[in-house]
């Protein structure tokens, strides 16, 4: 393996894990607390709700949308091909 | 800005300007006096034939465009045909009951069928597609090596998808039998038609195009209704942006309305009725000969007394009802004593996170909600007709962001279900509860003569109490068109929408159970050497033997297959998720290793769902062997501990096997690329 792919699979990686945990921040750590967070209120909605019914989506949404925007910043670096 | 457009986008946009004319036709001649049944044959003529027109124009002999459509799929309309490639038959029609019924409790589903798709596209959509070749048993097959694992990747897709496939093509026969009043059995076969027309003559291409077709319906039709519901009842025709205000409202009604004196009466109603009902089961059979007794009695007393004979007929109709044995007695005496201590207990706030009195109880709906959305969420990134679609995109770049469209076309359904719930309880806790029945609106009649509303006025005081009001969870999306007020054309583009959801998932479930078998099990094991046009002979005679076994099973209502559909989940999640992961990113994972994790994450998904749902299984003849949940966790989230056996067992056998030398090659291929291959 050479030296650029090794360097670019370990900040593919590292990008990767760092959004994953992100992920199981928002869909798993914060709907734990979902009955507490409850007793604020966001458009009407108790945040809670709001979270489940549309929040989480969104930051899922954006943390997919941030991984291909840095995904094709390092794969232009290290010269991937892209058929 | 319309030049800027692609060839295809502009066909699309053709399509979606058409469909709307042909909506806005069929509103016109509704006005001129043209009856419902004709509207809804209409839609179905309409639609079907628009799929079977993009279906022969999509037709194909080759083996790369009937497998994964050439790879010429961009990333926007790939996203939409994963969209409808997802989107099923239970989420158009059944999401937006399950969480008007259980609340915040449901959300785990909108979640849980979203957030897989971060996984997806992390963690397997690009790696697939470096690896471009056709199926998912095909990637464990070369990272892995030998056909045992192709046969047992080939298995689990099958079992995953063939149940799913069975659930699709009977929400067609619901759809139809509803809409344009065909009988189920040939309902069920219109929509073997319709899958066939999409996917015989073109395989993936075919589906690819249709796909996009389907989405843009099924999104057009679940949103107008509500759409135009939120307009009228708040002025903002964005339901998801204006539904909290309505929550509150739901909030406040459900504070007045839930402890007043007629509820706690008719709440008290139903205890005393499951009591009765548990007292007659224990006493069995001398109660079943007992109430025979004395209703004969009766009859005699009744008959004798020169009574009317409408009294006497309804008596003997009553009697010749009674159940037959003690047996069936049992059975059905359980079911209304269970229906009784459901509407005996306290209704729950719509908006509540993890309801229950005490904390305990709390933690375990917590758990629950927890552990779905993590079965979901898994089995979500695992089942193979969706990660197939990541196939057919040109490049690794479009997969990635074919991805990001196909969360952001999925959102916009899910966001819009709770809305749904929401705007749906709002009209019966505002409309229905605590109105005289006779001055009910005229939908609530409407469904309960098709059974899926029940009334049942068990205090007598001639009013709604909301626990004498049953509603079956599939009525919240198709009533909404008439609780709004609105035409039947909007109904009938309801069941255009359901029918597209129906089909365009049928459509993708078949293909990859078609290409499990033709290319998996007879071209890579069996016949390496077959010719290319016999391969497709054989995809085309699989599907068609396929299809049609499935419309069978599905034509015979099978309620048992029916409830096995969230099992797809917890099988596809065990079996492909931990040896997809750790394949791509821990070099150390050998074949033995995958193969163990594979074989125990599914079989322990599957003792576990089976030992807690059931407690005998009559066909075999095997009974008492139920079992009390671990940890509380129910049994359609037993996926949980398939997945993490899956893991262990995939992490604890590689490391006692030789490493594989030819995994560092097979990866590096997959990580990166930079020309000098391909």
């Amino acid at each position: 393996m050479t030296a650029k792919a090794d360097i670019h699979w370990r900040k593919t990686r590292r990008l990767t894990f760092v959004l994953i945990a992100c992920w199981i921040f928002v869909n798993f750590g914060l709907t734990w607390f979902a009955r507490a967070i409850n007793e604020v209120t966001i458009l009407g909605f108790p945040l809670g709700f709001y979270m489940a019914a549309q929040g989480t989506l969104v930051i899922n949404l954006m943390i997919i949308w941030w991984y291909n925007r840095q995904m094709n910043k390092l794969d232009a670096q290290y010269g991937v091909e892209d058929d | 800005m319309f030049a800027s457009l692609s060839r295809l986008q502009r066909y699309y946009l053709y399509y979606t300007v058409g469909f709307l004319a042909f909506i806005g036709a069929l509103a016109v001649l509704e006005r001129h006096g043209m009856p419902p049944r004709w509207i809804g044959y209409a839609f179905l003529c309409f639609t079907i034939s628009m799929y079977a027109l993009i279906g022969i124009v999509c037709r194909t002999a080759d083996v790369s465009e009937y497998y994964v459509a050439g790879r010429r799929v961009p990333a926007f309309f790939n996203g939409m045909a994963t969209g409808a490639d997802w989107m099923s038959a239970a989420s158009f029609i059944g999401l937006a009951g399950t969480l008007y019924l259980s609340g915040f409790q449901g959300l785990a589903y909108v979640i849980g069928w979203t957030s897989g798709f971060v996984l997806v596209a992390l963690l397997l959509a690009p790696y697939l597609r470096r690896f471009g070749q056709y199926t998912i048993p095909d990637f464990l097959g070369a990272r892995y090596g030998g056909n045992a694992i192709r046969l047992v990747a080939v298995a689990a897709a099958i079992l995953a998808s063939f149940v799913y496939v069975v659930a699709q093509i009977y929400g067609v026969g619901v759809i139809t039998s509803r809409f344009v009043s065909l009988q189920f059995e040939i309902g069920v076969f219109v929509g073997l038609a319709g899958i066939l027309v999409c996917s015989f003559l073109g395989g993936m291409r075919a589906v690819t195009w249709t796909q996009v077709a389907q989405y843009l319906i099924l999104i057009v039709a679940y949103i107008t209704p509500v759409a135009i519901l939120s307009y009228n009842q708040t002025g903002n025709p964005v339901p998801q942006l204006v539904y909290g205000q309505v929550l509150q409202q739901v909030t406040e009604l459900e504070e007045r309305l839930f402890n007043s004196p007629a509820e706690l009466e008719a709440r008290q109603l139903y205890r005393e009725r499951a009591d009765l009902y548990a007292q007659k089961i224990m006493q069995l059979p001398q109660s079943l000969s007992f109430e025979r007794e004395q209703l004969s009695a009766q009859i005699n007393k009744l008959k004798a007394s020169d009574a009317q004979m409408k009294d006497i007929v309804a008596l003997e109709r009553q009697y010749r009802d009674l159940p037959h044995d003690p047996e069936q007695a049992r059975a059905r005496w359980e079911n209304a004593m269970f229906s009784a201590v459901d509407r005996s207990k306290p209704p729950v706030h719509h908006a509540e996170a993890f309801p229950g009195e005490t904390v305990e109880e709390q933690d375990i709906m917590r758990i629950n909600f927890l552990a779905l959305i993590f079965c979901l969420t898994i089995g979500t990134a695992a089942l193979p007709h969706v990660l197939t679609r990541y196939y057919t995109t040109p490049s690794v770049r479009q997969a990635r962001e074919s991805v990001f469209w196909s969360l952001l076309f999925i959102m916009l359904l899910y966001i819009t279900a709770p809305a749904y719930a929401v705007f749906a309880k709002y009209e019966v806790l505002s409309h229905l509860a605590e109105i005289p029945i006779t001055k009910l609106p005229g939908w609530v009649a409407a469904w309960a003569k098709v059974g899926l509303v029940t009334i049942e006025d068990i205090n007598a005081d001639g009013i709604l109490q909301l626990a004498e009001l049953a509603l079956n969870p599939d009525v919240v999306v198709l009533a909404t068109p008439e609780i709004a007020g609105m035409p039947y054309v909007v109904s009938g583009l309801v069941a255009a929408g359901g029918l597209a959801a129906a089909l365009s998932t049928a459509d993708g479930l078949l293909l990859t159970i078609t290409s499990s078998l033709s290319h998996d099990v007879y071209y890579r094991i069996f016949r390496p050497d077959a010719s290319t046009q016999l391969r497709l002979v054989i995809s085309k005679s699989m599907l068609l033997v396929v299809a049609i076994l499935a419309a069978t099973v599905a034509a015979q209502k099978p309620g048992t297959i029916l409830s096995m559909v969230s099992w797809a989940f917890s099988i596809a999640g065990s079996a492909f998720f931990p040896a997809l992961v750790l394949g791509i990113f821990w070099e150390r994972a050998t074949r033995a290793g995958a193969l163990a994790g594979m074989v125990v994450g599914t079989t322990l998904s599957i003792y576990y769902i089976i030992r807690v749902e059931f407690d005998s299984i009559p066909v075999l003849g095997i009974s008492g062997f139920g079992m009390e949940p671990w940890f509380h966790v129910q049994s359609n989230s037993g996926g949980l501990f398939g997945v993490l056996a899956g893991f262990i067992t995939i992490i604890v056998v590689s490391l006692i096997t030789r490493p594989d030398p030819r995994a560092a090659n097979f990866l590096n291929a997959i990580r990166f690329r930079n020309g000098d291959d391909q």
